[in-house]
């Protein structure tokens, strides 16, 4: 019996058949394993070859990407991509005033030039640079802004729009989120009644509304509160309710952090003699913070997304603006072209932002490994 | 104590003065007046109405009587863009002083709104598309087409209204949006594609071959379109209704935006010398400069300017005059005379 196998078996220099291993044997193994998966993966290749090719047909191959009229674009199958290029500025800024859009490219330098100083890991450590950032929010504000005793003139938030607009609503929504989220996360587990109570129905009040009524509360309801003639700024009012709903949402992600650390590391500090403050601050928050990065940044993500629902409040976002261009009567027509657009640029914000988070990620679970 | 009476009496007096000055003038216009700025309620966005141009100008036929009315005032004027649901609030609370905004007059505005119609700068009304192979000329023609409409409208009950009360048959496609209907059309899924007569000429001037299809004569619906103010303040809606009938009367009397400075000075006809302020006191009357009328018409032009300029014949959207021409010249705008 067994002599029969050895004799069976092959010399051992041939190595596995040429079909089981390499790219081959992959395709093989994971492909086309089973009938039923060779047919999905004949149905799906044959499905990605579809979309792929008509999309570069549209886009690339029978576009038009040169021009700055309609005119142009007669006769043209594909896209028509000088609605984006003739648009560009408008698309950014909005209706920001033409001859002063000078002053939003500045805005946007201030923040590269901080950006790319923080390559230098000696220039990020000085307090200078720290102190950059610090008083960078006031100075882009009165950039874009205007303020007479700088002798820039006043620019109406209602002419702030585009991708300035997002940018602006996202990220001081995020900014202001963060610590009132915090707060209404150690509210949350506070053992005092009146503050247990009033962050958790706060909390659970908010999350159970869509941000769209938050809006419509903020843009509709308030101004008939107020007395006649007084009117808190749109753009005011819109921010303060992303606010309000972020911060809802940040409380509980904070809270999941919070959970996450051991009961002992608290009763440890307090055994040491630790103030609360000092026990979260120094203990308890730096553990937390860093378990619910990823979820802190993918409600970031999010925030950033919802922003765009300001359309429905009369403000003039990305989206607001692509309506806008879309009414233009010489583009008419060229929605396809505008909101692909649309859709790359909230991909390119959304997407380094979760390549940053990555980044942060392995930096402070450095600890860890 | 005589002292102390006589603040007291001067007070009174200051007072009934104030008090009386605000009988005659109108507050919006004095809100306006201090403020520099007239606050104009727009669309969003809709072609050829409101929209901003790549520079972030705000163009359109709406937005050219908010310049006019301003430049009939001497103030600037401020653009507040108002989608549908807030272009109510936004006026009642105060945060616009009229809105030029594609809002249809009807009778539930009016009154249970609490809003005054200063008049109509657009009749507009529901038309019906086809393509032209079709050699349908008629809405009569209709009897057993495929419609393709927006869901939930009154364009969808005025639809079924015309063809039961013509006694005729036809099958409903319903879409949500207006983008949706005219892709559905394009791609041959309905014979005839309705809406707004005005929105009809912005979906043709969108499709790959606007040639390819005709818009039929017959309107079945009633949309006037005019602006609103709030319903109290009348001095200020006479404002508003006598711009708009200035711009109308200027195209009656041949005034153009280039010709308007000239005739104010040449002119023998007696009623543009009173509406252009060089005799009587229409001006006064209304509680503005003598000249209110022709600042309107140098900004913006007369109606026939105003309506070619943004929707007419030369612009993609290729509007015709239809009802919105002159009463004298087959269509139904009339202004009421300048005495």
């Amino acid at each position: 019996m067994s002599g029969e196998i050895i004799g069976a078996v092959p010399p051992l220099e041939a190595g596995p058949p040429k079909m089981n291993i390499g790219v081959v044997g992959w395709i093989r193994m994971n492909l086309f394993n089973t009938w039923y998966n060779s047919i999905l993966t004949v149905l799906s290749l044959s499905l990605i070859y579809y979309t792929v090719t008509s999309l570069l047909n549209w886009g690339v191959r029978l576009a038009r990407f040169t021009g700055v009229k309609p005119e142009d674009c007669q006769g043209i199958d594909g896209a028509c991509w000088p609605v984006i290029s003739d648009n560009w500025a408008f698309f950014m800024v909005g209706t920001y005033p033409y001859e002063l859009r000078w002053r939003p490219l500045m805005a946007l330098l201030v923040v590269v030039a901080l950006i790319m100083l923080a390559v230098w890991p000696r220039i990020r450590r000085m307090r200078l640079y720290q102190l950059a950032w610090l008083v960078s929010p006031i100075v882009i504000f009165i950039i874009i802004k205007g303020s007479d005793t700088f002798g820039l003139s006043q620019v109406d938030t209602r002419h702030w729009g585009g991708v300035m607009l997002t940018v602006i609503l996202s990220v001081v929504g995020i900014v202001f989120a963060f610590p009132i989220g915090l707060m209404l996360a150690l509210g949350r587990r506070s053992r005092m009644p009146v503050i247990n109570i009033l962050c958790v129905g706060y909390i659970e009040m908010i999350r159970g509304v869509p941000l769209i009524t938050v809006l419509f509360m903020s843009s509709i309801m308030l101004p008939l509160f107020f007395p006649e003639g007084f009117n808190l700024d749109k753009v005011l009012r819109a921010q303060i309710g992303i606010i309000m709903f972020a911060a809802a949402y940040q409380a509980e992600v904070v809270r999941g952090g919070l959970q996450g650390v051991d009961r002992g590391q608290e009763e440890a500090a307090m055994a040491l003699g630790l103030s609360y403050w000092q026990s979260m601050v120094l203990i308890v928050l730096p553990q937390a913070l860093k378990i619910v990065i990823p979820t802190m940044v993918s409600s970031a993500i999010s925030l950033l997304k919802d922003t765009s629902l300001v359309v429905i409040i009369g403000l003039f976002d990305l989206l607001g603006i692509a309506n806008l261009v879309l009414a233009n009567p010489i583009w008419l027509g060229k929605m396809f072209e505008t909101y692909v657009f649309v859709a790359a640029i909230y991909w390119v914000m959304c997407f380094s932002m979760s390549r940053y988070a990555r980044r942060l990620e392995i930096r402070f679970s450095a600890g860890d490994r | 104590m005589k002292i102390r009476i006589c603040i007291i009496a001067a007070v009174f007096a200051l007072v009934a003065v104030g008090s009386g000055q605000a009988l005659a003038a109108s507050p919006t216009l004095d809100s306006i007046k201090s403020r520099g700025a007239l606050k104009c309620g727009i669309t969003t966005a809709l072609a050829g109405f409101a929209f901003a141009d790549k520079r972030g100008v705000w163009r359109g036929f709406d937005v050219d009587f908010c310049r006019a009315l301003a430049a009939a005032l001497g103030v600037k004027v401020k653009f507040i863009p108002t989608n549908a649901k807030e272009r109510f609030p936004a006026l009642q609370s105060g945060e616009v002083d009229v809105l030029f905004r594609n809002t249809t007059w009807t009778l539930s505005r009016d009154t249970r709104l609490g809003f005054d119609f200063a008049g109509v700068n657009y009749y507009d009304g529901q038309g019906f598309m086809v393509r032209k192979d079709s050699g349908i000329k008629s809405a009569k023609d209709l009897d057993g087409a495929t419609v393709c409409v927006n869901a939930g409208t009154t364009t969808e009950l005025n639809l079924g209204d015309y063809f039961r009360s013509n006694g005729m048959k036809y099958k409903a496609v319903v879409y949500e949006t207006g983008t949706e209907v005219r892709q559905a059309y394009e791609a041959g899924r309905c014979d005839v594609h309705t809406t707004d007569a005005s929105g009809l000429a912005a979906q043709r001037s969108a499709m790959k071959v606007p040639g390819d299809h005709i818009i039929l004569p017959e309107i079945i619906s009633k949309e006037p379109l005019g602006p609103a103010v709030r319903h109290g303040d009348n001095e200020w809606g006479d404002i508003v209704r006598w711009v708009l009938n200035a711009i109308i009367i200027a195209e009656e009397k041949g005034l153009t935006q280039g010709n308007v400075s000239r005739m104010a000075i040449s002119t023998k006809d007696p009623e543009v010398q009173r509406l252009l302020g060089k005799t009587g006191s229409v001006g006064d009357d209304l509680g503005l400069d003598p000249d209110w009328a022709l600042k309107a018409i140098r900004k913006i032009g007369n109606y026939g300017e105003v309506f070619e300029r943004n929707i007419g014949k030369k612009t993609p959207l290729a509007l015709a005059r239809g009802l919105n021409q002159l009463w004298s010249k087959g269509g139904i705008l009339y202004a009421p005379p300048v005495r």
